[in-house]
C-alpha cells in the first residue's frame, strides 16, 4: 500500500468493493429471471391516470416494509433492535379507524397515527436507554401486548364493526398523483425528510459512533443514552407511517393479524441491504433496496405460479445465504473447499 | 435466602396471588378441576417453554418454536391419513425436531451470527414447510389418540391430571434432571453465564450451543405432539406467534433473558401465569381477549424490570 | 535438523509462531518447562505473552510450531485438550462464570458420572478439597461474583488445580492484589513448587520476578530475547532485555523537560472524590505544565482522570475551571470548558473501530457542536489531513478504518479527536501504553510541544521512567489516595519509590 492518497481508484474496482453492488446486484437477478417467467412482465401501462406494472406493483407493495426497515435500520445502527413494529402498527391502525369513527379530520387522524407510533417509540426508547434493558427484551414487552392495546381500543367505540370509508385514505392507499400511485410519492418525501435528518446533521454520525462503541462515544462527549432513545422514536414514528399505509389499505383495523412478522421482514431488509446486527452503521438507500429484494422475491413467486407459501422458505434461504455470506468462517470453509480441489 | 431463588420466589408468588384473587371472586375458582384443567390447555406452551428455557439460559433466543409445533401438528395428521401409526410418527418428529434444532445451533456457532436471526430462518423455513404439507385442517383420526386423550389421573377434589399434563410433568421432571444434575446443564449455566470464560473453563461451546439448541427443537417437537394429539388435527397456522408466550413464559418463570440465571422449574410456573390469566378472563366472560395479551404484557415488563436490578446486584460482567 | 527433545522438561514449545491479520504475534519462539520450577515471562504489553500462553492452553492455534508434554507430541485444539494433559491456566481477567455457586465454577466439567450426571454432593467435597489445598475457607453456595477479585483469584488457581496437573499458568495474577494478599499467594506458589508442578508466571512487577521465580523468559515484539536463570540476569539486564535499549538511551532521548515557566491556574480541584473509588484530592492545574500522575495499578490515576473529566461523578468536593466553579459531571460539559481526555483503553474506550480515521476525529469536535450543526465533510477531510500530517498519523487516507491502524497510530488518533476540540487542558490516561518505541518517543515530544503551546496536561503512566522524565511536576497516588506531590527539583526514580513505599507498615 502507498501511503498517498488515491482519489482514482478505477470505477469498476469501487464498485466490486463496494458493500452496494451486492443487494443491488440480487435485485438485478431476480428481476432478469422474471422476465424469464414472464414476458410481459416489465411491461408498464397506464390505466385511470396511473401507472400499472409489475415493477411498479413491487414498489408499491414494498413501500410499507420499507418505511419500517428505515426505521429499524436506524436502530440497529445502535446496535439495537425494535421487535414492536408490528404492534406499534396495529396500535396506529386502531386509532385510525376509531377517530375516523369519532368523526376527526381525516388529515388531522394522519397526525394522530404517527405521534402513536412516536410515543410508542418513547416507551421503547425509556426502556431501552434510560432502564438499560437489552433491547430485544424491552421491545419483546411492546411486541407480545401491543396488539392487546390495538383491540382494546377497537372496543372503546364498541368494537363490532372497525372498517370504515375514508375517500381521503383511499387516496393513499390506490390513488395516484401525476400517474405515479401516491403513496410511492409519499414514501419518497418521508426519505427524504429521513435523509435529511440522518445525514445532513451529525445524528447519523452520533447513531454510528454509539452503535460502534456506546463508552467511546460517551467519553467523546455524546450523550450515548439520548441518542438511543431518539433513534426508537424514530423507529415508532415512522412504524406509524407505514400503520397509516396498511390501514389505508384495509379500510379497517385489525390489531390481530395486521403485519404479522413485519419486524421480520424489516430486520431483513436491513441485512440484505448490508447492516450488521452488531450496529455502527447505516444505509438508508440500501435498506430500501433490501426491502425492494424482499418484495420482487414474493412477486416473483406470485407470478411463477407457486403457491404464495413458499414464499416462506425462499425468504429463509435468502436469509441463510446472506448469513452464510457474512460469517468468515463459513467463507473459509469454502475458500478451502476450492483450494484443496486445486491443490490436488 | 440466595438472590438467586428471587425470582423464582417472585413467580411463584404472583401465581399464587392470582389464583387467590380468582378464588376470591369466582365460587369454582380454588379448584383442582381447574388447576388440572390450566395444566392440560397449557400443557403444550410449558413443554415448548421448558426447551426455551435451556436456549434462553445460554443466552440465546429460538424464534422456530411456534412454526416447529405447527409443523409437526400438520405431518402428525398427514401421515394419520396415509395410515401411520400416531406414535411411531411422534418418534420421527421428535427426531426431527432434535436435528433441525442441532443443525440451528451448528449453524449458530459456526457461523457465529445472533440466534435471533438463524432461528428467524428456522421460523420462515418451517412455516413454509406447513404450507407444502397441506394447506388445510387435517383430522387425526387413529384410535390410539382417543385411548391417549382418556389418560389420567385423579386429583384429590374432582380434578384430574389428563394426559397432556402428564407429558408435560413428565417432561419437566426430566429438564429439571438436564440442567441441575448433569455436566451438560451447568455448562448451559456457565455458556450464559460467560461465553468466553466457559470456553477457557474447558466448556466445549460448540457441542453445548448443538446440544441446547437440539434439545430446543425435541421440546418444540413434543409440545407440537401433544398439541395435536390435544386437538386431534393438524393446521398449518397452529402455534403462529407461540414462541412469544413460550419466551414471556420462560421470562415470568424467573429466568433472565440475558442468561445464566434461572430454573427450569421456574417455567412451569410461568406457563401457568400465562394460563391462569386466560382462565381468569374467561370466568369474567365481559372481559375481552385484549386483556390476557395486556396483562402479560404487564407482568413481562414487571419481570423484565425486577430482573434487570437483581442483574446489577449479581454484578455480572455481561450484564449490559 | 530436529534437535533431541529435552528430556527432563516437562513441557517443550519448539518454533512456535503464530500470525493474526496483519500482524505476526509470534515468530519462532522456542520456550521449555521445567518441574518444579517458578519460571517468569515477562514483556512489554504486546510482546506475545498472552498469545504463548493461549497456545500453551489451548484457546488459540498455533500458526506453525510444535508442543511435546512430558515427551509427548501434542496438538492441543480447545482448552480442555490442555487441561487433561495437566496444563491449568488462570488467566488475567478471572474466568469464572460470575453468576454460578463457587462450588459450580470449581467443579464445572470435572466431574461426572453415568450420563453425566453430576452428584452434587461429590462436587461439593472436591471443592472444600480443592479450597482446602490453598486454606481459603468461604460459602461454597455464594455465586463467586459475590466475592472481592482476590477470592476469586484464589478461585480460580484452586480450580485450576487438578491432582495430575503438571503445569500452573498464572497470568498477572498480582494485578489486583495487595501486598499481603501477594505474600500469600508466594506462598501457595512455593508449595505447588515443592510439589513438583511447574508455574509460569507472567507479571509486570520486576521486584515479584525476583522474589519467586527460578528462570526468567523475556519475549518482545513477537520474538523471544533469551531465557536464563534469575540470579544470572541482574535487574538492569533485565530492563534492556524488555525495552531493548538501555534505560539511560531512553531517559536521554525523553528527557526535554519544559522551561518552567508556567502560566496562570487553569484548574483546580477542591477535595474532589468518590465514595470506594478515590478519596477527595486537591489538584491545580497551570498552563503550560505536564503534571504527571504516578502510582501503581489500580491505584485511582485513572479515575482522577475521569473525576475530572466527569465520565466518574464525584460525590465530594468541587472542580474551579478558570475561574469558575463547576457543578458539571459529564463529559460534554467538560469539552464545553476546554478539558478533553484521552482514555487509557482504546479499543474498548477510545475508538469506534468501524468508523474512519476522519469520523473519530472530528466526534468530539461534533459533539461540542452539537448534533444540529454538522460539520461539512469539506471541512471535516480538512480537520482531518490536518491531524493526520501534524501528528504523523501513518495512513493512506483519512477514511480508512480506525480498527485497521497500528496501536501507536490508533493513539495518535485519540490524541487528535481531543485537540481538534480544542482544549486548554488535556488529560492523558497512558498515552504510551502498548505501543512501539518509535510511537512512544513521538508522543513523548508531542506531549512537550503541547505544553509549550500552553496548555495544561495531566499525564498517567504506568512506566516511571516516563513519568519521571516528562513530567514538571509529578502527582503520587497510592490505594486510591492522593499521597503527595514532587516539584520539579525533586522527581527522580527513588523519591517516587519511596512515596509510594512510604510508611507503609503492611
Amino acid at each position: 500500500m502507498s501511503s498517498v492518497s488515491q482519489p482514482s481508484t478505477p470505477v469498476w474496482k469501487r464498485i466490486s468493493q463496494s458493500r452496494a453492488i451486492w443487494p443491488i446486484l440480487a435485485l438485478v437477478v431476480i428481476l432478469i429471471v422474471d422476465g424469464f417467467i414472464s414476458p410481459n412482465f416489465y411491461n408498464i401501462r397506464i390505466v385511470e391516470g396511473r401507472l400499472f406494472g409489475n415493477l411498479i406493483d413491487i414498489v408499491y407493495r414494498a413501500v410499507p416494509t420499507a418505511l419500517v426497515a428505515l426505521g429499524m435500520a436506524i436502530v440497529i445502527g445502535t446496535k439495537g433492535i425494535d421487535l414492536s413494529v408490528g404492534s406499534i402498527i396495529a396500535i396506529s391502525g386502531a386509532i385510525i379507524a376509531w377517530r375516523i369513527q369519532a368523526g376527526d379530520n381525516h388529515v388531522v387522524i394522519l397526525a394522530y397515527a404517527v405521534i402513536a407510533g412516536g410515543l410508542c417509540g418513547v416507551w421503547n426508547g425509556t426502556l431501552v436507554a434510560f432502564l438499560g434493558i437489552q433491547p430485544i427484551i424491552a421491545t419483546l414487552i411492546l411486541m407480545v401486548s401491543g396488539r392487546g392495546v390495538g383491540m382494546l381500543i377497537n372496543l372503546i367505540y364498541g368494537g363490532t364493526d372497525p372498517s370504515f370509508e375514508s375517500a381521503f385514505l383511499q387516496g393513499l392507499s390506490t390513488g395516484s398523483i401525476g400517474y405515479i400511485p401516491t403513496r410511492i410519492l409519499l414514501f419518497i418525501a418521508i426519505f427524504i425528510a429521513l435523509w435529511l435528518v440522518v445525514r445532513k446533521t451529525a445524528l447519523g454520525l452520533f447513531v454510528e459512533s454509539v452503535g460502534g462503541n456506546a463508552a467511546a462515544s460517551n467519553l467523546a462527549g455524546i450523550n450515548a443514552r439520548r441518542i438511543i432513545f431518539v433513534s426508537y422514536v424514530i423507529c415508532g414514528v415512522m412504524a406509524g407511517w407505514a400503520g397509516m399505509i396498511m390501514t389505508a389499505d384495509t379500510h379497517t383495523s385489525d390489531p390481530v393479524s395486521v403485519a404479522l412478522y413485519i419486524e421480520l421482514d424489516a430486520i431483513l431488509a436491513v441485512v440484505i441491504g448490508g447492516g450488521s446486527l452488531m450496529g455502527g452503521r447505516i444505509y438508508l438507500g440500501m435498506t430500501v433496496i433490501g426491502a425492494l429484494v424482499i418484495q420482487a422475491l414474493t412477486t416473483s413467486i406470485l407470478i411463477s405460479g407457486l403457491p404464495p407459501e413458499y414464499n416462506l422458505i425462499i425468504k429463509a434461504l435468502v436469509v441463510l445465504f446472506v448469513l452464510l455470506l457474512q460469517s468468515d468462517n463459513a467463507r473459509k470453509q469454502i475458500v478451502a473447499l476450492f483450494r484443496g480441489k486445486h491443490n490436488e | 435466602m440466595s438472590k438467586k431463588y428471587l425470582p423464582l420466589a417472585a413467580t411463584i408468588a404472583v401465581f399464587l396471588a392470582i389464583f387467590l384473587i380468582g378464588g376470591a371472586n369466582y365460587n369454582n375458582f380454588l379448584t383442582t378441576r381447574v388447576l388440572g384443567n390450566i395444566l392440560a390447555d397449557n400443557s403444550f406452551i410449558i413443554i415448548a417453554a421448558i426447551g426455551a428455557t435451556f436456549v434462553i439460559l445460554s443466552g440465546g433466543i429460538d424464534l422456530s418454536i411456534g412454526s416447529m409445533i405447527g409443523f409437526v401438528g400438520v405431518c402428525m395428521a398427514v401421515l394419520d391419513s396415509m395410515g401411520w401409526n400416531p406414535v411411531a410418527t411422534a418418534l420421527v418428529m421428535l427426531v426431527f425436531g432434535i436435528l433441525f434444532g442441532a443443525l440451528q445451533g451448528y449453524i449458530i456457532d459456526f457461523c457465529n451470527i445472533q440466534p435471533f436471526i438463524v432461528t428467524l430462518a428456522g421460523l420462515f423455513l418451517l412455516r413454509g414447510m406447513c404450507f407444502m404439507v397441506t394447506l388445510d385442517s387435517v383430522p387425526i383420526r387413529h384410535d390410539w389418540v382417543a385411548d391417549y386423550a382418556s389418560w389420567k389421573i385423579g386429583l384429590p377434589g374432582k380434578g384430574v391430571l389428563r394426559s397432556s399434563a402428564i407429558v408435560m410433568l413428565v417432561s419437566l421432571v426430566v429438564a429439571i434432571y438436564i440442567a441441575h444434575f448433569t455436566r451438560f446443564g451447568s455448562a448451559v449455566y456457565a455458556i450464559g453465564g460467560d461465553r468466553e470464560s466457559a470456553r477457557l473453563m474447558g466448556v466445549n461451546v460448540r457441542r453445548t450451543t448443538v446440544k441446547i439448541y437440539a434439545l430446543g427443537g425435541f421440546y418444540s417437537a413434543l409440545a407440537g405432539v401433544v398439541y395435536a394429539l390435544y386437538t386431534s388435527s393438524g393446521y398449518p397456522l397452529a402455534g403462529s406467534t407461540l414462541e412469544l408466550s413460550a419466551i414471556a413464559a420462560v421470562v415470568l418463570g424467573g429466568t433472565l433473558l440475558t442468561g445464566g440465571v434461572g430454573m427450569v422449574a421456574g417455567t412451569l410456573f410461568g406457563g401457568m401465569i400465562l394460563g391462569l390469566i386466560s382462565t381468569l378472563i374467561i370466568f369474567n366472560g365481559s372481559l375481552n381477549s385484549a386483556w390476557i395479551l395486556i396483562s402479560s404484557g404487564v407482568l413481562l415488563f414487571a419481570f423484565i424490570v425486577m430482573h434487570r436490578f437483581l442483574v446489577s446486584s449479581f454484578d455480572l460482567k455481561g450484564a449490559k | 535438523m530436529v534437535a533431541e527433545i529435552d528430556q527432563s522438561a516437562c513441557i517443550e514449545m519448539r518454533q512456535i509462531s503464530k500470525s493474526f491479520p496483519g500482524v505476526k504475534a509470534l515468530d519462532s519462539v522456542d520456550f521449555k518447562l521445567y518441574p518444579g520450577e517458578v519460571h517468569a515471562l515477562l514483556g512489554e504489553n504486546g510482546a506475545g505473552k498472552s498469545t504463548l500462553i493461549k497456545i500453551l492452553t489451548g484457546a488459540l492455534e498455533r500458526s506453525t510450531g510444535d508442543i511435546w508434554v512430558d515427551h509427548n507430541k501434542c496438538d492441543f485444539r480447545t482448552t480442555g485438550d490442555a487441561q487433561s494433559a495437566g496444563i491449568s491456566t488462570v488467566y488475567q481477567e478471572v474466568n469464572l462464570i460470575p453468576a454460578m455457586s463457587v462450588t459450580k465454577n470449581l467443579t464445572l466439567e470435572k466431574i461426572s458420572g453415568r450420563f453425566g450426571y453430576v452428584s452434587w454432593r461429590k462436587a461439593r467435597t472436591m471443592a472444600r478439597e480443592k479450597l482446602k489445598r490453598l486454606n481459603v475457607d468461604i460459602d461454597i453456595e455464594q455465586p463467586v461474583g459475590s466475592y472481592s477479585v482476590a477470592i476469586q483469584q484464589l478461585v480460580a488457581i484452586a480450580r485450576a488445580l487438578d491432582d495430575d496437573t503438571k503445569v500452573l499458568v498464572l497470568d498477572e495474577p498480582t494485578a489486583s492484589l495487595d501486598a499481603q494478599e501477594t505474600a500469600n499467594l508466594f506462598a501457595i506458589i512455593n508449595d505447588l513448587k515443592s510439589k513438583g508442578i511447574a508455574v509460569v508466571f507472567i507479571t509486570h512487577f520486576l521486584d515479584q520476578v525476583y522474589a519467586i521465580s527460578d528462570r526468567i523468559t523475556v519475549l518482545r515484539n513477537g520474538k523471544k530475547v533469551g531465557t536464563d536463570l534469575a540470579t544470572n540476569i541482574s535487574r538492569k539486564d533485565l530492563i534492556a532485555m524488555m525495552i531493548g535499549r538501555e534505560l539511560g538511551d531512553v531517559e536521554a532521548a525523553f528527557s526535554t523537560k519544559g522551561t518552567g515557566a508556567t502560566g496562570e491556574t487553569v484548574l483546580q480541584a477542591n477535595q474532589l472524590g468518590k465514595k470506594r473509588t478515590l478519596d477527595g484530592f486537591d489538584l491545580e492545574l497551570k498552563a503550560g505544565e505536564a503534571v504527571g500522575l504516578a502510582g501503581l495499578l489500580g491505584s485511582g490515576r485513572t479515575e482522577m482522570c475521569k473525576l475530572i473529566f466527569g465520565a466518574i461523578k464525584a460525590d465530594t468536593g468541587n472542580l474551579v475551571v478558570f475561574g469558575n466553579s463547576t457543578n458539571r459531571t459529564n463529559p460534554r460539559n467538560s469539552l464545553d470548558l476546554g478539558i478533553a481526555f484521552c482514555p487509557e483503553d482504546r479499543k474498548s474506550e477510545g475508538l469506534v473501530g468501524e468508523l474512519s480515521i476522519r469520523e473519530n476525529i472530528i466526534i468530539s469536535m461534533q459533539s461540542k457542536q452539537g448534533w444540529l450543526k454538522p460539520i461539512s465533510r469539506k471541512e471535516q477531510e480538512r480537520i482531518a489531513d490536518e491531524m493526520i500530517a501534524s501528528l504523523g498519523i501513518a495512513t493512506p487516507d483519512a477514511d480508512k478504518p480506525v480498527g485497521q491502524l497500528s496501536g501507536g497510530n490508533q493513539q495518535k488518533v485519540v490524541l487528535a479527536r481531543a485537540l481538534a476540540s480544542s482544549p486548554k487542558i488535556l488529560l492523558l490516561d497512558e498515552p504510551t501504553r502498548g505501543i512501539d518505541v518509535g510511537a512512544h518517543a513521538e508522543i513523548l515530544t508531542l506531549i512537550r510541544k503541547l505544553c509549550e503551546q500552553g496548555l495544561a496536561l495531566l499525564v498517567a503512566s504506568s512506566e516511571l521512567d516516563e513519568v519521571v522524565a516528562s513530567s514538571d511536576r509529578v502527582v503520587v497516588l497510592r490505594d486510591r489516595a492522593k499521597i503527595g506531590e514532587l516539584q520539579a527539583g525533586s522527581i527522580t526514580r527513588d523519591n517516587i519509590i519511596q512515596m509510594i513505599a512510604g510508611t507503609d507498615n503492611v
